[in-house]
């Protein structure tokens, strides 16, 4: 029997028992959707997270402040204000592979333009900021350097802030007050979206260091030098643990430190987040893949028990063809290719259903769709095999059938 | 192909023994016999006596315990099982009591399924299972399925399957045993018909009027031949006018 005849002749055979066919598909549909929708859910997370961390600009590292004891209590990470802007200018100046070293105060505001107001965050910056976050101004201009020297009244807004206080109206050259200081703003920062921990990076108001700590955050008279975190981008292609070993040192250094002494600061690398974000997607697909392998094994069982009522309930049918020529091979390939075409169809069917997964996540996830062709064909493959190991015991219990036997069977 | 004098079927001292359990079953206990090509031959004797081990072993369903068996001329008592299986699709058409027809394929494609296994050309095995079918008196009902069909419509699309790949000879089984006497007769007078063709038709009944219809009868029992005498066969056609006169 041709190879041809023998596809045409088994899907007659799971046209008969359409429904048995559908849920004996079942669980390979399942496990194959599964392993489709897992691959594009997992690249389409990670891709988002790369964009998010591209977002915050890449080769970044943040340093804040340590942790204090004040009075026989331990505050929290953050909360010492032993960063300096002199401590941003050393490390820019110090190491060479330190491209930019951005000094930040931050605090909540309120902004008001006339009768509108809004409450959003206030970062001071110096401009090592927009080189340090990959940031520019989409419609006025960036502060000049005489601005953040001298501590002009001037803002940026982001896009959150433009659209909450103007409306649809152009912003530049508006007067903005922010904890009653007046600003002129000045320009409009471009859009950066949701950062990974799920801020709005675009509701914010950047004012020249000096300006913002001295009139808007700062409140420490006594220490009013000292920054809320400094953002240090390093060179493309320098190593980033070396760079942060160097960091350290020289803070410690800046701040007398004996050995011994804890850092009164702490180094946040944008990789090692990734490489946490990555680990949990990992973990995820892991455990997605663990359950599209039980799928298909279930899935595969599932084909060789119809498979085998199958060749019980048509042994009649296998003497007949026995008595007009078929050879035990001819027997044994037409159940295989019958569990085969069973467990392709249902990949087929997964690939489809794990597709329309994968696109519906995406939508309403907001990141791209990534659906890698060769998962597909893997898939494909794979709930082939699945067809043909679970097809064998049948089938070559088919084909073993004495002739006479089969053909007394009911 | 045989040669002249050399005949179509010769079996030898043929013993089947069957174990059952701890039963010895002694199906055939040495047969020896000759058919001649062309002849019609009816297999008789009551349910136990071997004759239907008899014609599994000539079908080539079976294999004998011991003796031989030549087939044209060729020993087939001791082939493999793919041998026994070229064997059977290309020497021997079976013809069985229930018809065995696949239920959900048309008579076409029932027709066509040893040609499938002979492995010829969809073309070519259309073309001929057409020509078999129009030959059975079926050139009408080629789309039916099984069970759109009669009994002795059933029985003759499975007579056309077992005459497509023109084998050596027909194999039937109690072929009228699941039809009334006439659509019995007019299945009989298809086989004389093809008979006088040149087909050889060997029948296993134990009806004495079926048998009536071939030239041949070999009585079994005890798995031994007991009789095997020659007749002048009774003509089905005649015997289906003589029915319709009647009616």
């Amino acid at each position: 029997m041709s190879f041809l005849d023998a596809i045409l002749s088994s899907f007659a055979a799971i046209r008969a028992h359409a429904l048995r066919s559908v849920l004996t598909m079942l669980g390979i549909v399942i496990g194959v959707a599964a392993v489709i929708a897992m691959v594009a859910v997992g690249n389409g997370a990670r891709e988002r997270v790369n964009a998010q961390i591209q977002s915050l600009g890449a080769n970044l590292i943040i340093v804040i402040p340590g942790n204090i004891t004040q009075g026989g209590a331990r505050l929290g990470t953050g909360n010492a204000s032993t960063l300096t802007d002199a401590d941003a200018q050393a490390l820019k100046a110090e190491i060479p592979a330190v491209q930019a070293a951005a000094p930040l105060v931050r605090g909540g505001v309120q902004a008001v333009y006339g009768s509108q107001n809004w409450a959003t965050s206030a970062v001071g910056v110096d401009l090592d900021y927009f080189v340090a976050r990959d940031w520019a101004v989409e419609r006025g201009r960036e502060f000049s350097e005489e601005e953040t020297r001298r501590g002009g009244q001037v803002a940026l807004i982001g896009q959150s802030v433009l659209r909450e206080l103007f409306g649809g109206n152009d912003p530049v050259g508006a007067q903005i007050r922010v904890r009653n200081v007046p600003f002129e703003v000045i320009g409009v920062m471009s859009p950066k979206g949701q950062s990974m921990f799920g801020q709005d990076q675009d509701d914010v108001i950047l004012l020249p260091l000096q300006t913002a700590r001295q009139r808007v955050v700062g409140t420490n008279r006594a220490k009013n030098r000292s920054v809320n975190q400094i953002m240090v981008k390093i060179r493309e292609g320098e190593d980033l643990s070396a760079a942060e070993e160097e960091m350290k040192r020289l803070l410690r250094q800046r701040h007398r430190l004996q050995d011994g002494r804890d850092d009164d600061f702490s180094l946040r690398n944008m990789a090692e987040i990734q490489a946490t974000r990555e680990e949990s997607a990992r973990t995820m697909a892991m455990l997605l893949l663990s359950v599209a392998a039980v799928s298909l094994v279930v899935g595969g069982i599932g084909i060789m028990n119809i498979m085998l009522v199958s060749v019980t309930e048509r042994t009649k049918e296998i003497g007949l063809r026995m008595a007009v020529g078929a050879r035990p091979l001819d027997v044994m390939g037409q159940f295989l290719i019958e569990a085969t075409t069973i467990a392709l169809i249902g990949g087929m069917i997964g690939i489809g259903i794990g597709i329309g997964i994968a696109i519906v996540t995406a939508m309403k996830a907001g990141w791209p769709l990534l659906i890698d062709p060769w998962v597909v064909v893997v898939a494909f493959v794979f709930s082939g095999l699945v067809g043909i190991v679970s097809g064998f015991y049948p089938a070559f219990r088919a084909a073993r059938l004495d002739p006479v036997e089969a053909l007394r069977a009911a | 192909m045989a040669g002249t004098g050399s005949p179509l079927i010769a079996v030898e001292n043929l013993e089947r023994v069957y174990q059952m359990g701890e039963e010895r079953v002694i199906a055939l206990a040495g047969v020896t016999t000759a058919i001649e090509q062309g002849s019609f031959v009816a297999v008789m004797g009551p349910s136990g006596s071997g004759k239907s081990t008899f014609m599994n072993v000539l079908g080539c369903l079976d294999q004998p315990s011991a003796g031989s068996y030549r087939l044209k001329g060729v020993e087939v008592g001791r082939l493999p099982a793919t041998e026994l299986a070229r064997t059977r699709n290309r020497e021997i058409g079976f013809v069985f009591q229930q018809f065995n027809l696949l239920q959900r394929v048309d008579a076409l494609g029932n027709v066509e399924l040893p040609m499938l296994y002979a492995g010829l050309p969809k073309r070519e095995r259309r073309a001929r299972a057409e020509a078999a079918l129009a030959r059975v008196g079926l050139a009408d009902r080629m789309r039916h399925l099984p069970l759109q069909l009669s009994g002795g419509q059933q029985q003759r699309v499975a007579i056309a399957r077992a005459l497509v790949n023109q084998p050596a000879c027909l194999l039937a089984d109690e072929p009228t045993g699941a039809l009334d006497s006439r659509t019995s007769l007019d299945i009989m007078a298809l086989f004389q018909a093809l008979n006088r063709e040149g087909v050889t038709v060997i029948v296993v009944t134990h009806e004495p009027d079926v048998a009536a219809f071939a030239s041949r009868v070999i009585r079994f029992r005890d798995g031994k031949i007991v009789a095997d005498s020659t007749q002048v066969p009774r003509d089905a056609a005649a015997a289906l006018a003589e029915w319709a006169e009647a009616a």
